[in-house]
């Protein structure tokens, strides 16, 4: 890997949810943490994440949930498997109960933190996870 | 391979455009050869710089701008900057929450970068996903800037038409333009003014620009000073029309002074090209030395002083350096 290399990472809250302080909090560690966050902001419907995860080729989509609105975050599984982009790791992080967090990983969602889950602990599964994909990268085979 | 991808992008692909863009700022080996081929599909795009202080409203006015060139069916790439935190190294690239409403919209490519330090210059990586865009098809390229440093000037080179976005009942702001960026603006904008001081602001620009007269009679264009409140989409239609004004001057210049402006900018353009990759070898080369090893080790150890070091190993490794 090249030293100029950055995990980039797709921070956003999602449907009728306006709970930004959990992002942003998020957003600030991994910043802190050296990854580049493209921060989004609230009330964001599947559509406009995966749009923005495209326009910016970001490695990671993470979404803060605090209002049971799961369902997004299934329709957003199914549009990035759509658009051929399961390859991104999704995780999500908030106040999921326990039931509907082992739905939301049965559906395709790759890590659920719980509250109180460690910055370090969040940090180190993005790094462990990203897999870099590059367009050029088949140049050099 | 290299084609294909310069046939992808040219058809207006976003998924490829969009990694090609990610790969030219991580430096990822092979983008060059594609940048070369990319080159003579570009020069068809109108790039416009914003830049200003944080917090003056840049990302609000690039929002009103992409909405009204929308209305009248152009295409927008929009190139969003942020700054790298120093320590980290890491960065929150928050633009796109002021231009959410275009999220949807095939006709709008909206790109976040960050600054990432010196090396490989934040204008190197820039300029090429500006190329990308241009490549892309794009009717208007704006670019808005962080809101401090000397890299503010450098993309007024890249661009086409710089906004300078100010807001009234700042002095240390109006300082800070006479200091620098105010000589690069083509236009200025004055937002925020509904507040006190607005007409005072104005006014304050208006006599620098006055002052400088005589330099901007010369290129032929003298800049012009608009007030507008863009959360609520006041002055923005103006501010495009200025740009096209100032468009339409731009080629009213007479021959000398076009092939003038694109030699100073095709020039500048080089030397920076020039620079980050002299620096990026030129370090590497060093770096990478055993004699740069033992330098580290002497300075350690007490037996060198760095000066002496940097002066030997300049000397040693860079042997045109005297």
């Amino acid at each position: 890997m090249s030293t100029k290399q950055r995990i980039k990472v797709l921070i956003s809250v999602i449907g009728l949810d306006g709970h930004f302080t959990g992002a942003e909090i998020v957003s600030r560690f991994l910043m802190d943490a050296g990854m580049e966050v493209v921060y989004l902001g609230i009330y964001q419907t599947p559509e406009m994440i995966v749009n923005a995860a495209i326009q910016e080729s970001v490695d990671v989509i993470g979404i803060s949930s605090h209002a049971s609105n799961y369902e997004q975050i299934n329709l957003l599984i199914d549009l990035l498997k759509k658009n051929n982009m399961s390859t991104i790791p999704v995780i999500c992080g908030g106040s999921i109960p326990k039931q509907y967090a082992e739905a939301l990983v049965k559906k395709g969602v790759s890590k659920i933190f719980p509250p109180q889950s460690t910055s370090d602990s969040i940090v180190n599964y993005i790094v462990s996870t990203v897999k870099r994909e590059n367009v050029t990268g088949k140049l050099n085979g | 391979m290299v084609e294909h991808i310069v046939e992808k992008v040219i058809n207006g692909d976003v998924k490829v455009a969009a990694k090609l863009i990610r790969d030219i700022d991580d430096g990822v080996q092979g983008t060059r050869e594609i940048l070369k081929s990319l080159h003579r599909h570009t020069g068809n795009a109108y790039i416009i710089g914003i830049t200003g202080a944080p917090g003056v409203g840049k990302s609000t006015v690039v929002d009103q701008m992409i909405r009204e060139l929308r209305k009248n069916g152009k295409t927008v790439g929009v190139l969003a900057i942020d700054p790298t935190s120093p320590l980290s190294g890491g960065a929150i690239l928050g633009d796109r929450v002021r231009m959410q409403r275009h999220s949807l919209d095939e006709g709008v490519f909206i790109r976040s970068l960050a600054t990432r330090g010196q090396f490989g210059g934040l204008t190197q990586s820039t300029r090429s996903a500006i190329d990308v865009l241009d490549a892309m098809g794009k009717d208007y390229i704006i670019i808005e800037t962080v809101g401090v440093g000397q890299d503010e000037i450098d993309i007024a080179k890249s661009a086409h038409t710089t906004v300078i976005v100010v807001v009234p009942g700042m002095g240390d702001h109006v300082q800070a333009i006479k200091a620098g960026i105010f000589e690069v603006g083509d236009i200025f904008l004055v937002n925020k003014s509904d507040r006190p001081d607005a007409e005072r602001t104005l006014n304050d620009i208006k006599t620098m620009i006055d002052m400088t007269r005589k330099k901007f009679k010369k290129e032929g264009w003298e800049p012009s000073v608009l007030m507008a409140e863009a959360v609520s989409n006041k002055g923005i239609v103006e501010l495009l029309n200025e740009i096209e004004k100032h468009r339409k001057s731009r080629k009213a210049l007479s021959r000398e002074s076009i092939l003038r402006h694109k030699k100073a900018i095709v020039r500048f353009e080089l030397i920076d090209m020039i620079k980050s990759r002299l620096v990026q070898e030129a370090l590497n080369h060093i770096t990478e030395s055993l004699e740069f090893q033992e330098c580290l080790d002497c300075i350690i150890g007490g037996a060198k002083d760095p000066y002496s070091a940097c002066d030997e190993l300049l000397s040693a490794k860079l042997s045109f350096l005297e």
